[in-house]
């Protein structure tokens, strides 16, 4: 093949076996890397909840010692958030970005597998701190000071893997960036592109702005322990709320991030299987930028008690408040999308459809969360830990299942059992609810989140919670079985794949060549 | 009435629902807030209801029309989609009307929200310190203190026992307030963050080291309200309750005359010399409560996190280190300052304790008054 003389086949060559893996610059193999990636991590994170769940199961400590059990939850929330929610999104834009655009590849391919290639050493080594002297980080994955300081050999580790992740990332949206700025095809206007590419747009900016905040926090922490600093340290003029504001200044935009792709996801799926345009195009995107821009002036709303003035708390509850309005657009149209449509129900559109309800259900309990009167009732309580994994569960991972069904058959060219979708559909959402939504009355009545053991009043919905928390987790091998099967092959499935599916990346042949679209396609 | 009788119904129902299959029912588990015994806790709960209502009626309308979507607008009951996919009027009322409605709920929240932060003006003030794991009161216009840490055995905490009644949210030393006063606590902490929350009192606040911070409350009911930490604070944060007794203006003052009686008896203690009986009955006691959580009841600590007590080479030198360690810690590790938690007695006996236990066998004897010296 090194002598091919033709064009095409020139475009084919690439080392085969493991080093196609490692040496690729592929936009497809890259994606698949990092949903391979995600996947792993999803799993491994999600061993960590069956043991939280597990310990919850009963008050009193049955499995594992208090130190142990804060490691959980701390390295649980990091590998979910850094490992599989994150990842998992870079993977679909990897795959969907180009053949969406019209492009053959991402515009830096080399930095692209670097960007990928982080990510196996920062996760490894973030994992490996579990076998380390003191245990693996245990102050909650906000590692916040000054109890993050009492770490114990782990400490250098959890940061250096954080700088990795958020290297990796910034690298990501780069490319993201510079891919749809520079490479969209003739006639794709910025108004003419898919709402998936648009909120990828976006978060890749957000991601550029707060991923170095992130670091710059942690490299103070870091100078903080080893070489005397006192950025957070009060004996030494130095405040530890600080850095919770600098935190912050990243967490908020940082939930955006692991949300507007799954927005994105959910806008292509809907007008699918409604068979009917989505409704509202443009005011889609300027939510989507508003969401945006209010992320970056919220952040307080994390951390209501730790005594802000009065004016302080005021702004920041007005303005979180605020972001009910665009996400309330978005949602509503949605249900106008679906609105006197032709509906089917196939799994990626009942996943979607999942996510419109959940994902509201989560936006209500942020909007009384938002409230700083009542959120001092809140704050730090089992609501709060059901608020936020209506988002990021029934929210980002319900949108990555959904997109997985939906574009499998066109990465794959063989189509999933439809019949195994529903059920891993069905499933799933019985449990999440029966996994999550007692966690509401928990909350409510005055169980505190990240504890080991509760007051036996919080005895039935926490049995109830765990039993849900176990079989939403063996649900998801059912998962992988359906991917598994998928790759291997499968009914052969055609070039549209779906009835009502629109945009560039159904013109291309199902699987889709290596290189998406040699000569830019035209759009009108 | 009707309403809320429905609603309470509803919450039962749904509640035996769900606990089908889950093993014993223990007598009352909470589904909602607590409506609490402070004016700020009644507000915070009517706001609470309030703004649910109005979720739980948003939800009915875009789940309502969800699903006659689902039901009517179905391929297989041959609907032929429309081809609309915009309306600016429409979408002008649904980014007005719920501004309209954030206004509405904005207004009573911004009023709540000024009240709960006047701090103003109070009856008393208590300064409450936060330390690894429990907590320490200090009256400031009464002059008692004292240190308030969990009461439950380790045994029902490790299914060895039968679990109480108020498992995990008991003391030995509860805060006591009188009722109807306007109490302000000035929050501060001794090592890591932590967070005082008593859901019936409708407020919580940080204890940050090297800041305090303020919060109130006026308890209008006679009664015992018990709370959690609610800030992770290390290993034990599950377990550093916050118990609070609110008693009538009479009780309470018999309640700090009874304090300070107790504290001027340990004050004379502290100034005879104690002997090694005593000192080692009292330190086991003084261990239990302040060190054992992380070196352990068997003094060898966790390896790797915690050093271990038992022939440690700090334990077995000089005594004066000894005695500085548990009064000063060792900056940059878990071990904290004592110094404000334990009087010259407890040190005293601490530190003779730690010396003689687990075969440890140096056979010296520390006096309180060498403590007070080392001050």
């Amino acid at each position: 093949m090194s002598n091919a003389t033709t064009h095409d086949a020139h475009h084919e060559e690439h080392p085969s076996g493991l080093l196609r893996w490692v040496f690729t610059t592929n936009h497809k193999d890259i994606g698949t890397l990092y949903l391979i990636f995600a996947l792993i991590m999803l799993f491994i994170g999600g061993a960590m909840a069956m043991v939280i769940r597990a310990e919850l199961f009963q008050p009193g400590l049955q499995f594992v010692d208090p130190q142990f059990f804060n490691s959980m939850t701390t390295m649980h929330a990091l590998i979910m958030v850094f490992g599989a929610i994150m990842p998992a999104f870079v993977g679909l834009a990897n795959w969907l970005i180009p053949m969406m655009i019209g492009a053959p590849d991402m515009a830096l391919p080399r930095m692209n597998n670097w960007s990928f290639w982080i990510l196996p050493f920062a996760g490894v080594m973030l994992v490996s701190t579990l076998f380390m002297e003191g245990g693996a980080p245990a102050a909650g994955w906000t590692m916040y000071p000054p109890l993050v300081l009492q770490t114990g050999d782990a400490f250098p580790f959890l940061i250096f893997s954080v700088h990795l992740l958020g290297i990796s990332s910034i690298m990501g949206a780069i490319n993201v960036v510079v891919t749809i700025v520079n490479m969209r095809a003739p006639g794709m206007t910025m108004m003419k592109m898919p709402l998936f590419v648009w909120t990828w747009l976006i978060t890749a900016y957000l991601l550029i702005a707060v991923m170095p905040v992130f670091a710059g926090a942690v490299t103070m922490l870091l100078t903080d322990q080893y070489f005397g600093t006192s950025f957070f340290n009060a004996a030494g003029g130095g405040d530890p709320v600080m850095f919770q504001h600098i935190f912050w200044f990243f967490g908020h935009p940082e939930v955006y991030i692991m949300i507007l792709p799954a927005f994105g996801v959910v806008s292509q799926i809907i007008p699918t299987f409604a068979r009917k345009r989505l409704f509202g195009y443009s005011s889609m995107v300027y939510a989507t930028a508003s969401i945006a821009f209010l992320s970056f002036i919220v952040w307080a709303h994390h951390m209501f008690t730790v005594g802000m003035p009065l004016t302080g708390e005021l702004f920041f509850m007005y303005a979180t408040m605020l972001i009910a309005v665009p996400t309330g657009v978005k949602v509503f149209n949605w249900v106008s999308t679906m609105w006197k449509g032709s509906m089917t129900f196939e799994t990626p559109m009942l996943f979607a459809l999942g996510f419109v309800v959940m994902f509201t259900i989560g936006g209500f309990s942020g909007l009384m969360l938002a409230i700083t009167p009542i959120d001092f009732q809140y704050h730090d309580t089992y609501f709060v830990v059901a608020h936020f994994h209506y988002v990021l569960v029934t929210g980002s991972l319900f949108s990555l299942f959904a997109a997985a069904y939906y574009w499998l058959p066109k990465w794959t060219g063989n189509m999933y059992d439809e019949k195994l979708g529903k059920l891993h559909f069905w499933l799933s959402t019985i449990f999440v609810n029966i996994l999550f939504f007692p966690q509401h009355f928990l909350g409510l009545a005055g169980m505190p989140r990240r504890i080991p053991d509760y007051a036996v009043q919080f005895t039935e919905f926490n049995q109830i919670s765990s039993i849900g928390g176990f079989a939403f987790g063996l649900t998801q091998l059912l998962f992988v079985y359906i991917v598994w099967k998928t790759v291997r092959g499968g009914e052969k499935a055609d070039d549209r794949v779906w009835e009502g599916a629109e945009g560039l990346e159904w013109t291309l042949p199902s699987p889709p060549p290596y290189h998406s679209f040699e000569t830019a396609p035209e759009v009108k | 009435m009707l309403l809320s009788r429905v609603r309470r119904t509803l919450a039962t129902l749904a509640a035996s629902a769900l606990l089908v299959g889950s093993g014993g029912v223990s007598a009352e588990y909470g589904l909602n807030l607590p409506r609490g015994v402070t004016p700020i806790s009644k507000e915070a709960y009517d706001l609470h209801m309030l703004i649910m209502w109005i979720c739980v009626a948003i939800g009915v309308v875009v789940f309502g029309a969800i699903f006659i979507s689902i039901l009517k607008h179905r391929k297989s009951k041959g609907a032929k989609p429309a081809t609309f996919h915009e309306s600016t009027t429409v979408e002008v009322i649904w980014t007005i009307v719920p501004f309209l409605i954030l206004i509405g709920m904005a207004i009573p929240a911004t009023k709540a929200l000024v009240a709960m932060e006047d701090t103003s003006n109070p009856d008393l003030s208590i300064k409450v310190t936060g330390y690894q794991w429990k907590w320490g009161y200090d009256y400031m216009e009464d002059g008692v203190s004292f240190i308030s840490s969990l009461s439950t055995p380790k045994e029902q905490i490790l299914n060895q026992q039968d679990k109480g009644e108020n498992y995990l949210l008991e003391v030995d030393n509860p805060m006591v307030v009188p009722i109807n006063k306007k109490v302000r606590l000035l929050l501060t902490a001794n090592d890591v963050i932590h967070s005082w929350w008593v859901p019936d009192l409708g407020m919580k606040k940080d204890a940050i080291p090297g800041f305090v911070n303020e919060m109130w409350f006026r308890a209008e009911e006679e009664g015992t309200y018990r709370g959690q930490c609610a800030e992770l604070c290390g290993k034990d944060h599950g377990f550093m309750p916050i118990v609070v007794v609110a008693k009538n203006e009479a009780d309470y003052q018999e309640w700090v005359t009874a304090q300070k009686a107790a504290m001027d008896a340990d004050a004379a203690a502290a100034g005879r010399d104690w002997g090694m009986a005593d000192l080692m009955e009292r330190g086991e006691k003084v261990y239990a409560a302040s060190c054992a959580a992380c070196h352990q009841a068997n003094g060898e600590g966790v390896p790797g996190a915690f050093p271990g007590l038992k022939g440690s080479a700090m334990v077995m030198g000089p005594v004066d280190a000894h005695v500085d360690i548990v009064l000063n810690g060792k900056p940059g590790t878990a071990m904290g300052a004592f110094a404000s938690q334990l009087n010259d007695v407890d040190v005293a006996a601490v530190v003779t304790y730690e010396r003689n236990a687990w075969g440890n066998d140096k056979g010296d004897l520390v006096q309180p008054s060498e403590v007070k010296a080392a001050r």
